[in-house]
């Protein structure tokens, strides 16, 4: 089940923006997340348009953009986070797994459970390590003290930080440099293992080194989840990602497999953004 | 203009520059009087009453001689008084703050909520003595007890209570919130696992602030009946009780000057006390504005 | 390794056992929609604190005008309730005499303290003094009441030999020094909230710092300065414990200060501490001077709101 623990650490010491090898997935494209004619609003204003992209399994799909182009809203309203903002209407259809999320009778706790998220600034609990990771589970109901030892210990050990903090899990997140906060956070987010984690931006608030020792752990969670990441860096979407989408004012313009879309874009516009003409 | 008449406003501007030196210095002086009779407070209540503070009389019950007299029963009566207080202020005051800062939405019935919270805060407390009396004291027919004081006194501080939670709530950053959200947790649990206690040390020092206020109220406690002469403990919240200011304002009405020092010295014991909970309220304060 | 294994082998599946509880969650729902009914349960205590207080001063006060009527309570000019007499005119006035003499002692003296804060300080010096003014405003008023009496009314004395035991000079200079710290605390902040730009605009014309605070900072603040004396103002009418302490009790329309006076507050602690008996007319008029004074503080305090509204428009 889990052979994410195995997979060989590449130390890329001394390098700024080390190269991770991205492996080959020649699975067959089931898709996870289906996103229908999906328009939003943010009261009159509209900041999504007809977008329709299907999010494939056990892959890492990113999604560029300029800023303001909506690729965050996109990303939050896949897991219904977007809704923290009460004036935001949407129409169309989101799927997941065949279920409408949007459905009075799927409830968005538990679509959160299965669609996980990781955001932008580190973001732990003011609270011990050991307290962020074992938040999810307990929320949930797991009280029990050995499983949830499992959890976290599991956990962190699929986010690649438990050699770092196995000593200190009960000390404050808050002591922990950036880039442990977040493969913390990443942890937690783990915790409840979710379905999908979508993740917005997670390397814009860190320096090269934790950013590539998270470009590498997504790599390696791809083996079991199905990823979603917003990036501001297009360097960073042609490294890590599968498949790329192209945002633009609230429009996807492209969305097909990263190599081609960053050697042979279709639409002029993707071509302009990639080559730096804008943005 | 200038050129015609050089010296006349060279000299203009040097009395304009001497206005300024001397004003600022009578601003200073200005200043200064409050922190004079500030330190003649404590000075004049300090040299009146160290005399007669000693053990015996902190652990001494009224009594007619000034020299056996003690602040025994109002010192335990103030620490049970502001037990109850702290019970009733701190639920129902807190339970407002989250309703407005994260249930409520903001139309016109909340706009009512907190302009009568500010205009409550403003009502002088000798007004919710009366309430007391009338609700506490008669209506709910808790007599002359601990618990109507407690009450009125719970009412009181509230608005203090409300907004200093309020602060608390929204000094605690969104992303961490998010984060809780993001796993699945309901609104509740966000509240109750996440934001509470985070909000924690800024409710806490607002609650000790309020009830650094409450301790030192006397007028309301005297509408609602405490007591001035008690010779023993309350033994329910339904005794019969007094408290350290009603004590002091007990005392100070006595024409013999024996009965001042009495009151100095506990006046000694209540400003000590407060004292020790503005420290401990500076200190949560500082330990925890660092964290965040 | 052996971690993941054993893991493996307990069959540790985290949304299987999220599924399992699930069932459960019943019990967790039900709170999530019971919650924000106590919330608006304990947010409405303090409305119905508002509302008790005026039924209360109301009911009461109706009660007692059925027996002494609105024309003579408010028009009458003799206050000796134990004989029957109820013209609220001299505890009126008594409370006007204190608070006119705290306003003397207050706002100038609060006024120049948050001039020097805002304007001539530094930051160090203000960071000091501020706290420290802030103090006096956290004194029991008990405290300051046994103060009045016990040291400031000898002081007087000295200087004014035939002033009694218990008078309103006294009782108001205390009550003025007690609302310092809300004249000048709040003033301070209205200064502070002036941009800076404006100051240095006049600076820049060879203004000194004293022209600048009296033609550019003070007329800016100029709102927020009036709302703070009107608060302070407000405070000092409902102030209790220095005017019963140190004032007296003698219902007097005088504007002599160096006399006893009662005022409305000192009244109610006065009637409330000897045994008046619960449905007397003494006991109702608690509730009619309770009223009066209500609405004067009630008064203060909507103008004072009124006027810091219009403030913050300005910036």
């Amino acid at each position: 089940m889990s052979n994410v623990t195995k997979v060989q650490k590449e130390k890329n010491e001394g390098t700024a923006v080390p190269k991770v090898n991205k492996k080959e997935t020649k699975k067959a494209e089931n898709s996870v997340i289906n996103v229908n004619d999906l328009n939003l609003w943010y009261g009159s204003n509209q900041a999504l348009y007809e977008i329709s992209m299907d999010i494939p399994e056990e892959r890492v799909t990113a999604i560029i953009g300029p800023s303001g182009c909506g690729k965050s809203t996109f990303l939050k309203t896949l897991n219904r986070m977007v809704e923290m903002v009460p004036i935001v209407k949407t129409s169309g259809s989101i799927n997941y797994r065949g279920n409408d999320i949007f459905s009075n009778k799927y409830k968005k706790e538990y679509l959160r459970t299965k669609v996980g998220m990781v955001f932008q600034k580190p973001n732990p609990f003011p609270k011990s390590v050991y307290d962020n990771v074992a938040y999810g589970p307990r929320v949930h109901g797991i009280k029990k003290k050995e499983v949830l030892d499992q959890i976290v210990e599991k956990s962190l050990k699929d986010a690649a930080i438990w050699d770092e903090v196995k000593d200190r899990l009960h000390e404050n997140a808050y002591g922990l440099s950036g880039g442990q906060q977040q493969r913390v956070c990443i942890a937690r987010a783990l915790a409840v293992e979710p379905d999908v984690i979508l993740m917005d931006e997670p390397t814009s608030a860190l320096d090269p080194i934790s950013t590539a020792k998270v470009e590498e752990l997504v790599q390696e969670l791809k083996e079991k989840y199905s990823i979603v990441i917003v990036t501001h860096n297009m360097q960073q979407a042609a490294r890590i990602s599968d498949k790329t989408a192209f945002f633009l004012s609230g429009e996807l313009i492209e969305f097909a497999e990263t190599d081609d879309l960053f050697q042979n874009p279709q639409d002029k516009r993707t071509e302009d953004y990639i080559t730096g003409r804008f943005g | 203009m200038l050129g015609q008449n050089e010296n006349g406003v060279k000299k203009r501007m040097e009395s304009r520059v001497m206005l300024n030196k001397v004003m600022m210095v009578l601003f200073f002086l200005a200043t200064t009087v409050g922190l004079i009779f500030l330190g003649l407070l404590f000075y004049r209540v300090l040299t009146q009453g160290i005399g007669y503070l000693s053990w015996d009389y902190i652990r001494s019950f009224p009594a007619p001689y000034p020299d056996k007299a003690g602040i025994w029963a109002g010192l335990i009566g103030s620490i049970m008084l502001m037990a109850i207080v702290a019970v009733f202020s701190v639920i129902i005051g807190v339970s407002t703050a989250i309703y407005l800062e994260k249930y409520a939405s903001k139309n016109k019935f909340t706009d009512f909520i907190r302009i009568n919270i500010q205009n409550l805060a403003g009502v002088p407390s000798i007004v919710f003595g009366l309430l007391g009396l009338t609700f506490f004291v008669y209506m709910f027919q808790f007599g002359y007890t601990l618990m109507a004081g407690g009450l009125t006194m719970a009412l009181l501080v509230l608005p203090v209570i409300v907004v200093a939670a309020q602060e608390a709530l929204r000094s605690v950053p969104s992303e961490i919130e998010q984060a809780s959200y993001g796993m699945g947790a309901s609104k509740w649990q966000t509240i109750a696992r996440v934001t509470l206690p985070a909000a924690i040390p800024g409710i806490l020092t607002g609650t000790i602030i309020a009830l650094s206020r409450a301790i030192g109220e006397t007028a309301p406690l005297i509408i609602v009946g405490a007591a001035t002469a008690i010779y023993t403990l309350p033994d329910s919240v339904l005794a019969k009780y007094t408290v350290m200011p009603i004590q002091i304002y007990n005392w100070t009405g006595r024409p013999q000057e024996e009965w001042q020092y009495v009151a100095g010295a506990g006046i000694i014991v209540l400003l000590a006390i407060l004292l020790l909970m503005n420290s401990i309220a500076v200190l949560i304060r500082n330990k925890f504005s660092r964290r965040l | 390794m052996d971690n993941s294994l054993r893991s493996e082998g307990n069959q540790l599946n985290v949304q299987q056992m999220i599924e399992e509880r699930k069932q459960k969650k019943s019990i967790g729902e039900r709170i999530e929609k019971i919650v924000p009914w106590f919330l608006l349960l304990c947010a409405s205590v303090s409305v119905l604190t508002t509302v008790g207080i005026l039924f209360t001063l109301l009911r009461e006060s109706i009660g007692f005008f059925s027996n002494v009527s609105i024309f003579e309570f408010y028009t009458g000019t003799s206050w000796s309730p134990w004989s029957g007499h109820y013209g609220v005119a001299p505890l009126i006035g008594g409370t006007l005499l204190i608070t006119v003499i705290a306003t003397i002692v207050a706002v100038p003296l609060g006024l120049m303290s948050a001039i020097f804060l805002s304007e001539y300080a530094s930051d160090k010096v203000r960071r000091t003094i501020k706290p420290v003014l802030e103090v006096l405003a956290g004194i029991p008023t008990v405290v300051y009441g046994y103060f009045a009496l016990t040291f400031i009314t000898p002081m007087f004395q000295a200087i004014i030999p035939d002033l009694g035991i218990f008078n309103a000079l006294s009782a108001g200079f205390v009550v003025g020094i007690m609302i310092i710290p809300m004249v000048a605390s709040l003033s301070e902040d209205a200064m502070n909230s002036v941009p800076n730009a404006l100051r240095e605009g006049a600076l820049g014309l060879g203004a000194t710092k004293l022209e600048v605070v009296f033609k550019v900072v003070l007329p800016a603040a100029f709102s927020g300065i009036v709302a703070s004396v009107v608060l302070a103002i407000s405070r000092a009418i409902g102030e209790t414990m220095i005017v019963t302490i140190a004032a007296g009790a003698t219902p007097n329309l005088t504007m002599d200060a160096t006399q006893s006076v009662q005022t409305m507050t000192a009244f109610i602690v006065q009637a409330a501490t000897g045994d008046t008996t619960f449905g007397s007319t003494i006991y109702y008029s608690l509730y009619a001077v309770g009223m009066t004074l209500f609405v004067f503080t009630l008064v203060m305090n909507l103008i004072a709101q009124y006027i810091s509204r219009k403030f913050k428009e300005d910036y």
